[in-house]
């Protein structure tokens, strides 16, 4: 039928499965439907037992990442009928380990997060009583990019490193890190860059560039990634050089 | 063993973090938990687009925002509550500023606002138009580096324990597992934010299921003023996606289908080029919603295949200043709507979004329960009165997300044991999660009881409603109800099962619907966002009062009223346009915006 389209969508039911299956199913797909809405047909019509996350459908909560056809994409901005006649192959995110149907597991994403302390850090806090501290545009322009993380893990589900190595920190925390690293108001670069330097994964960075080109925010990570790795190695050579205690 | 706490969470988003700091702050020997049941940085308060009030230009006042508030409720506000909310409201931004929030600045690094409807002043901060993910991600990164804080995330709470008259913790489903676990606690905060989703048109997330306005309500608790639901004027067809207000306070114009500017029709002052401070497009989101309903009656509106539509035209502004001032607008319709504010006109609708209404909570976010607050749009302090203003919501889920963390914090300092009976009522709950809510032998299909009920709510209580309508309301969702209790859930599995915590989440939107078209049908009278055909003027006389519904133990419900607080403004006519200008605590010259600030 030309105004449905058949989604295979995968099925992960771990009291019943020990691995993953596909079941198909017809939706209609007219042109302002997104992935997001066949897969609530689905679910609302058809088989209410499909599991998924999703919440605000307008890009902004992260929930609903998937992979599309092969291309990890928030699935409420990904429309059906560019993708016609298809079929569409939905499955959960890579890289990651599948809790069940298109659900994966952030554990250990929620944990490197907090491992790059992604808050102010100051040895003074001013009172509030004091008013705001003074941040130009231009200031904010420096880490505004990589504020606008909405931790929706497609980087993660792109990164070739990740994938191979768990440990590697990965691309949003790294972004995360240097949004309070070229915060003016902070003063905790030092501390994050402990944490960064604690193993080698960020030196794998090949600067292969996948985690950027599926940002749905246009956060960069791997232009993070290659700026941090460029201080790091500023710092490097400052440790050689002025060995601590000198 | 039982988990226990000192003080329970329920729901991570803006006002939920914001109390778990306080208490953390208050007193740092309490253990606190966050239950939510998404990540925190997935709840709702990420898609809040426009800004957050806060008085500090030099021009500004404090009494000016306090009447601005008071008169945009319809004198439905308590206004100790509102002069509270003022005077914290600025030094709560300021707090988030330190904590990191990006806020838009002026070229010398100040903190720079822009206007929005119903405020006399630029007054609202910003970032950019993602105030909402900004603050929420500022909120979750820094609730980080407080140890105390231990959360629950992805674990949905079905019921609150009380017994010997207070709340002793709640029982809560955690979804990766499917374990049911009761969890104590000495306090609980409520803090899930809306219900949106008792509609079927708005901008409110999936997770907008009024859930902790059902928990309160079945644990005895009233519900406040649950007739008042906000339409927001600019929804986009078919997503409901929100276009924020901030689109008209930069200079957009809503036109039908002549091109015309037809607010000027509706007592809402007259057109010019720039936007005039509550004046047309900077009007009240409730007189803006009922001035489409009037322009669609007249056959004015643009029909299109997803319902009547007006216009809402940012051409004139330029690709500069709507990249530099409102960018999520022009992504939204780019990539949901496929059109460029730029050089197209985007087609709005009014679209729920918010509840003024919600748990009834004293100025410190207690409830009635002993034990039991809530804060954020779950409850009802009530700073919104009959009608809240654009960006007064983001300041109060801080300023009184602080206050019920402190006000919690120092109820929790005095441990009290749980009770056996309470224990056994969590028992109670498992059976009752595990024997009706799992694999059913029931007919009904939650999604088709779901549509009903957005049906029923939409045609009964949408921005127009009659006696008749509502009476008609209650019988309909009386009819869903009673099928409810016939629920199809396939889904056996423990693993993530969605389909139960859907049926959950539907039993409580039945109870708010119920509570939203039983306290709309008790007040006659047309109030701010209520607005009764049948009744049109507002009625002080009789209503100058706030509705508190309570849930009786056969599962009916009684409505009683408790008098509005008033301070310092006396009841009068909201008057917008022009005549704004010489309304209010002071009298202004100049109408005009400042324009061109800070591009």
């Amino acid at each position: 039928m030309r105004d449905h389209i058949t989604l295979q969508v995968a099925r992960y039911r771990p009291e019943k499965e020990s691995e993953t299956t596909f079941d198909e199913y017809e939706v209609p797909c007219p042109k302002d439907w997104v992935v997001l809405d066949g897969l609530n047909h689905i679910k609302d019509k058809l088989d209410g037992t499909l599991s998924y996350r999703w919440s605000c459908r307008m890009g902004i909560c992260g929930s609903c990442g998937m992979t599309v056809n092969g291309e990890p994409k928030l699935t409420c901005a990904t429309f059906m009928a560019d993708y016609a006649p298809g079929p569409l192959r939905i499955e959960p995110l890579r890289n990651f380990p599948i809790i069940r149907d298109l659900i994966v597991d952030l554990g250990d994403f929620m944990r490197k997060l907090v491992s790059v302390k992604p808050w102010i850090v100051r040895d003074h806090e001013k009172p509030v009583s004091e008013g705001e501290y003074r941040q130009t545009p231009l200031e904010l322009d420096e880490y505004k990019q990589f504020s606008m993380c909405i931790n929706c893990m497609l980087c993660y589900a792109a990164c070739p490193i990740y994938g191979l190595d768990p440990k590697f920190i990965g691309p949003a925390a790294i972004a995360l890190a240097q949004r309070y690293n070229l915060d003016n108001r902070d003063e905790g670069a030092s501390q994050r860059l402990e944490v960064l330097s604690e193993h080698a994964g960020i030196w794998g960075c090949t600067f292969v560039g996948e985690c950027t080109k599926v940002c749905p925010k246009h956060v960069d990570p791997a232009g993070a990634i290659q700026r941090y790795k460029l201080t790091a190695a500023l710092e490097e050579i400052k440790t050689f050089f002025m060995p601590r205690g000198a | 063993m039982t988990p226990t706490h000192d003080v329970v969470l329920v729901g991570g988003g803006g006002a939920g973090l914001r109390a778990a700091i306080a208490i953390a702050e208050t007193n740092p020997h309490l253990d606190i938990a966050v239950v939510s049941k998404v990540y925190p940085m997935r709840s709702h308060t990420v898609s809040a687009e426009g800004g957050a009030a806060g008085a500090i230009a030099p021009d500004d006042s404090l009494d000016e925002h306090c009447f601005d508030t008071i008169a945009g409720g319809d004198w439905l506000c308590d206004q100790d509550a509102v002069e509270a909310f003022v005077r914290e409201a600025p030094q709560e931004l300021l707090r988030l500023e330190h904590w990191g929030c990006p806020w838009s600045r002026e070229p010398d690094g100040r903190i720079a606002v822009r206007p929005f409807g119903g405020m006399k002043r630029m007054r609202t901060w910003f970032a950019a138009d993602k105030t909402g993910f900004h603050m929420l991600h500022t909120l979750f990164q820094t609730s980080l580096k407080y140890a105390a804080v231990k959360r629950y995330d992805e674990w949905f709470v079905t019921k609150l324990l009380v017994d010997e008259g207070r709340v002793q913790g709640v029982v809560a489903i955690d979804l990766m597992s499917g374990r049911i676990e009761a969890i104590t606690a000495t306090a609980v905060i409520l803090c899930t934010g809306g219900c949106g989703k008792v509609f079927p048109f708005t901008t409110n997330a999936a997770i907008k299921s009024g859930d902790g306005m059902g928990l309160a309500y079945h644990a005895g608790a009233p519900l406040k003023d649950m007739e008042f639901v906000q339409y927001h004027p600019t929804g986009l067809p078919f997503t409901g996606i929100l276009i924020t207000e901030a689109a008209r306070s930069e200079g957009g114009y809503l036109i039908n289908k002549d091109g015309y500017r037809y607010l000027q029709d509706y007592n809402l002052g007259t057109p010019h080029k720039d936007p005039v401070f509550k004046s047309m497009e900077l009007g009240p989101r409730d007189r803006l919603s009922q001035a489409f309903m009037k322009e669609l009656e007249k056959g004015r509106t643009i029909d299109t295949q997803y319902g009547a539509v007006v216009h809402l035209d940012l051409r004139h502004l330029g690709a500069t200043k709507i990249d530099a001032k409102i960018p999520f607008v022009r992504e939204l319709c780019k990539k949901y709507q496929n059109l460029d504010p730029v050089t197209d006109l985007i087609p709005v609708r009014p679209v729920v979004h918010y509840m003024m209404g919600g748990v009834h909570t004293d100025i410190n976010g207690a409830t009635p329960l002993p034990g039991l607050y809530a804060a954020g749009e779950t409850a009802c302090v009530s700073i919104n009165g009959a009608n809240r203003l654009g960006s007064n919501s983001l300041p109060e889920l801080l300023v009184f997300g602080a206050r019920a963390g402190q006000a919690a914090a120092e109820y929790a300092s005095r441990k009290r044991d749980v009770t056996d009976t309470a224990l056994l009522q969590a028992k109670d709950e498992r059976l009752r999660l595990e024997r009706d809510l799992l694999n059913t032998k029931g007919k009904e299909r939650i999604a088709t009881l779901r549509g009903e009920m957005q049906k029923t709510m939409e045609e009964s209580a949408g921005i127009y409603r009659t006696g008749a309508s509502l009476a008609q309301g209650v019988e309909q969702l009386r009819l869903v109800r009673a099928r409810y209790a016939d629920l199809a859930i396939e889904d056996q599995s423990l693993t993530f099962n969605t389909e139960r915590v859907s049926a959950l989440e539907l039993g409580f939107m039945l109870d708010v619907a119920e509570a939203i078209i039983t306290s709309a049908l008790k007040r006659e009278e047309s109030r701010g966002a209520h607005q009764r055909n049948d009744f049109p003027k507002r009625d002080d006389r009789r209503f100058l009062s706030h509705s508190l519904i309570y849930r009786n133990a056969d599962g009916s419900s009684r409505v009683e009223y408790l008098p509005v607080t008033i301070t310092r403004w006396p009841p009068a006519e909201r008057v917008y346009g022009e005549a704004a200008l010489h309304a209010g605590p002071h009298h202004v010259t100049g109408s005009a915006l400042p324009s061109g600030e800070g591009v």
